[in-house]
């Protein structure tokens, strides 16, 4: 079960700032889900591979060279979204 | 407004792309289904005029499509349906959409859908729900609910969604169109919005087969951008024939389980036995792990999600609010641009990851989908298709479960197992119930498109539900 505090600890770790009332309401609904999820419990999965891919598939190497314009973007391009931004950088807020 | 691409194709060479093109906006523009968050109209009247002084050359060459506003276009408004893309306009199209262009066809908007795909109604997009042209009181299914309601309701002859655990058949079902999601690898998902990214595919919508293997064939394709992008040249037109003679089909039990709507049940029984009569086999086949499809399904999803949707803070692009400290900063944007589906998804999947519960949660829910996926290799051994339900039951009146979270996501219950084990998987139009549409799954093997194609194809051309329309739009 999701409490308070775990709930406050996931919003922390998840950069996600919650009201007093989004706690409120979310936390029977994440409780009910967690709850649902409980069922795999019941399955021996011991010896049992996780499944992290469908297919058979393997890493994918490339030479490391640039290849503008098929893979990378402008520097104004990959800017040109940015809300703030400033000399060419996007602009982060203040660390502390 | 129904016709299909050949029809469509003779209309463009007898007159012109931009007339077709026009009389579809202007069908848009008098809707009541909000199946478009953007519209492309100068772009769209554009390109149709530039492809009309042209050759026409190209399978889609001046045939209107619609996109599922999760795929980039270039240029154009890519919003995910949230608040946090507020204006963001991508610098670059998705390999889909690079194909769609080559192909001649004309992007004429993007479409309304579930948050971030987040969703079985379209009901947490933030441009407000779309509705379903079947009953305008009712979902259209999600989460790509803009797509399917668009083509079901004559504003578009072809789309693309995106399917995660149902998001392409879901619509496609609740609907009454036909809608594909193709095996895990076959296309590009190079410039689709991550939701969960092992689990999804882009997919084609069409009122039948026919243009879904059309659309398909152009979106299909290895693409180097897409490192779990899969090597293999396939023309799945050319493999649509009217013929399941010796074709085994599998009905696996389990999905007609508790839940499942008798009008429901009966009308993909009976599907399978139109499909029976014209030939097929018959099997009864067991996947004992599916009952535990939906919470591996759903871990495994929102894990996935908690970690791509990392990136919205509001740096790069999107939704910025006022500067306070780093933590303090990062934490306001994603409060104010994602909403509450969004961040129930969010914060379950980091609890999930999270230390101490990484084992019981996300580890236990991937040697589930081992389960489940050795489940589909079992079956597929002794036959060539299975065939389920798309959805236990039609389409739901809006607001029915918005408020639940758990009972909308059970509503997944017979699309997610496909997404798990990443086989490719369709839905047809099978049957009605009071008044709305019913969809038959018919799933295949790995890269086995050709076979469920086949059997989709054979079954329109025996029945005709495909060719009923709604009324009161």
């Amino acid at each position: 079960m999701i409490g308070k505090k775990d709930l406050e600890h996931m919003a922390w770790l998840s950069r996600l700032e919650l009201s007093g009332e989004d706690k409120e309401r979310y936390t029977p609904k994440l409780n009910s889900v967690l709850d649902y999820f409980s069922e795999l419990d019941e399955i021996d999965t011991d010896g049992i591979e996780p499944a992290y891919h469908v297919l058979p598939v393997s890493n994918v190497f490339r030479e490391d060279e640039v290849s503008v314009p098929t893979c990378s973007l402008s520097q104004e391009e990959a800017l040109s979204n940015s809300p703030k931004k400033q000399d060419g950088f996007f602009k982060a807020p203040r660390m502390m | 407004m129904w016709a299909g691409i050949n029809e469509l194709m003779e209309r463009i060479h007898a007159s012109s792309s931009e007339e077709v093109v026009s009389e579809y906006f202007e069908r848009i523009e008098s809707s009541k289904l909000n199946a478009f968050i953007t519209l492309s109209k100068e772009s769209a009247l554009l390109r149709a005029r530039e492809i009309d002084s042209k050759a026409h050359d190209g399978s889609l060459a001046g045939i209107p499509v619609a996109i599922k506003d999760n795929i980039s276009t270039k240029g154009t408004l890519t919003t995910c349906g949230s608040r946090i893309l507020t204006g963001y306009v991508p610098p670059y199209d998705a390999h889909v959409i690079e194909k769609l262009k080559g192909a001649g066809a004309v992007i004429i908007g993007k479409t309304n859908m579930d948050e971030f795909a987040m969703g079985t109604s379209t009901e947490t997009s933030f441009f407000g729900a779309a509705r379903n042209p079947w009953d305008l009181e009712r979902v259209p299914g999600g989460s790509s609910g803009g797509s399917a309601a668009a083509v079901a309701g004559g504003e578009v002859p072809i789309a693309l969604g995106s399917d995660t655990g149902g998001s392409v058949r879901c619509p496609a079902s609740f609907c009454g169109v036909v809608g594909l999601k193709p095996t895990y690898g076959v296309v590009s998902r190079y410039g689709l919005v991550s939701y969960a990214n092992s689990l999804e595919q882009i997919g084609p919508f069409a009122t039948n087969v026919r243009d879904v293997a059309a659309l398909f064939d152009v979106i299909a394709g290895y693409d180097a951008r897409d490192s779990t992008s899969v090597q293999r040249e396939m023309n799945y037109s050319s493999e649509l024939r009217n013929e399941v003679s010796g074709l085994r089909i599998g009905i696996p039990e389990e999905y007609f389980g508790e839940g499942t709507d008798e009008n429901v049940e009966k009308a993909v029984r009976n599907g399978i036995h139109t499909l029976e009569d014209l030939g097929a086999d018959l099997a009864e086949v067991k996947m004992p792990h599916t009952k535990y499809a939906l919470s591996a399904y759903y871990i495994i999803a929102m894990s996935e999600a908690s970690s791509n949707l990392a990136r919205f803070d509001g740096m790069r692009y999107g939704l910025r609010t006022d500067d306070s400290d780093w933590h303090t900063t990062f934490s306001q944007v994603r409060a104010a641009g994602f909403g509450d589906e969004v961040k129930r998804r969010i914060l379950l999947g980091t609890y999930a990851l999270s230390a101490g519960y990484h084992d019981k949660y996300y580890l236990k829910a991937l040697r589930v989908r081992t389960l489940i996926k050795q489940d589909f290799e079992r079956a597929f051994r002794d036959v060539d298709v299975l065939i389920t339900p798309t959805m236990p039951y039609p389409a739901f009146r809006l607001g029915e479960k918005i408020d639940d979270p758990l009972s909308l996501y059970l509503a997944d219950v017979d699309t997610v197992p496909i997404n798990l084990a990443g086989v490719p998987s369709i839905s047809v139009p099978c049957g009605f119930s009071q008044g709305l549409p019913i969809g038959m799954q018919i799933i295949g093997r790995h890269f086995d498109e050709a076979a469920i194609l086949r059997a989709a194809y054979t079954f329109e051309e025996n029945t005709d539900f495909h060719t009923r329309r709604p009324g009161g739009i």
